[in-house]
């Protein structure tokens, strides 16, 4: 069982949380005046990558707040769980 | 809604009344490793407000006997008539005995609104399920992830989490004193508590169990 440290609550059991996909995006402010692919790339595009990736989770079994994580895609290392609006961390090396 | 005036007219059904609880009970405690009892209708109130406003930690304390909420996460306060749990940054369920809870909520609201802060009457959507006895954790164990041993889950600690997959409010009621077994409070959405209570029930059977009143 993966442990996840809820911002709030601590280290908790991953059957807690929900993963709610890329974390750090940013509502368009200009979206009427932006092309259609713009904001097809803004609406649908995301990262994929193998390695570290920034993410928003859900605690949705425990107090039900969104946090933001850190994790590694192949290895599913947590490597930061950050409360919202606090900056992004670094990301590790590896 | 006048909830009194609604119980009058249409008898209220408690979400495990089908299986006869009352009729199981034995009121003592008995040898049993695990006793289990249902609280009915226990009057539940979703507090909603800023911690950081003294304001709004003053009204709620004006009301619940001198107690503001707790603002360290996953702890509660017993207050002698109120239970006072930490359910989010800006979240709280108070929980009062059966009947208190129109009364409550209207002199909550008064206090608080001013304030930005909203309460919520939730007390139908749940029924409270109190495990407790000697192994009252090891059954928890066997379908809970949150690790209740004393050290990391004290007296008045309160959670949510799941318990058999059923999303559950677990507060730890006990006090801790020597020879005192643990006691849990579950508070369970009522239309998981038939599925909940048979899961307790059976994973309780290797130490005995024994039915509490309520």
């Amino acid at each position: 069982m993966l442990l996840i440290a809820c911002p709030w609550c601590g280290p908790r059991a991953e059957l807690e949380f929900r993963c709610g996909g890329q974390g750090h995006l940013t509502r368009l402010t200009d979206a009427m005046e932006v092309s259609d692919a713009e904001f097809a790339r803004y609406l649908y595009m995301r990262d994929n990558p193998k390695g570290w990736h920034y993410e928003r989770w859900n605690h949705v079994n425990g107090c039900r707040r969104w946090f933001n994580a850190v994790r590694h895609t192949v290895t599913h290392e947590f490597h930061a769980t950050y409360k919202p609006g606090e900056p992004k961390p670094d990301l590790p090396r590896s | 809604m006048d909830s009194k005036g609604m119980a009058d007219a249409i008898p209220r059904l408690g979400a495990l009344d089908h299986l006869g609880l009352a009729a199981r009970a034995h009121g003592e405690k008995g040898a049993a490793g695990v006793r289990l009892a249902e609280r009915r209708f226990l009057a539940k109130l979703n507090l909603r407000g800023d911690p950081n406003d003294h304001g709004f930690m003053g009204a709620v304390a004006s009301v619940l006997d001198g107690f503001e909420p707790r603002i360290i996460p996953n702890t509660a306060v017993h207050t002698g008539r109120f239970d006072l749990l930490w359910l989010g940054p800006d979240e709280w369920l108070v929980v009062a005995a059966d009947g208190a809870e129109a009364e409550l909520e209207a002199r909550l609201t008064a206090a608080v609104a001013p304030h930005g802060g909203t309460v919520t009457d939730v007390s139908e959507s749940r029924t409270t399920i109190v495990v407790s006895g000697p192994n009252a954790r090891d059954v928890l164990a066997k379908g809970c992830p949150l690790d209740l041993h004393p050290r990391a889950f004290a007296a008045g600690a309160c959670a949510q989490s799941l318990v058999a997959k059923v999303g559950v409010i677990l507060h730890r009621t006990d006090t801790a004193a020597p020879g005192e077994p643990a006691r849990f409070e579950l508070h369970a959405l009522r239309s998981f508590a038939d599925y909940l209570w048979r899961f307790l029930d059976d994973a309780g059977q290797e130490y005995g169990v024994t039915v509490m009143e309520g």
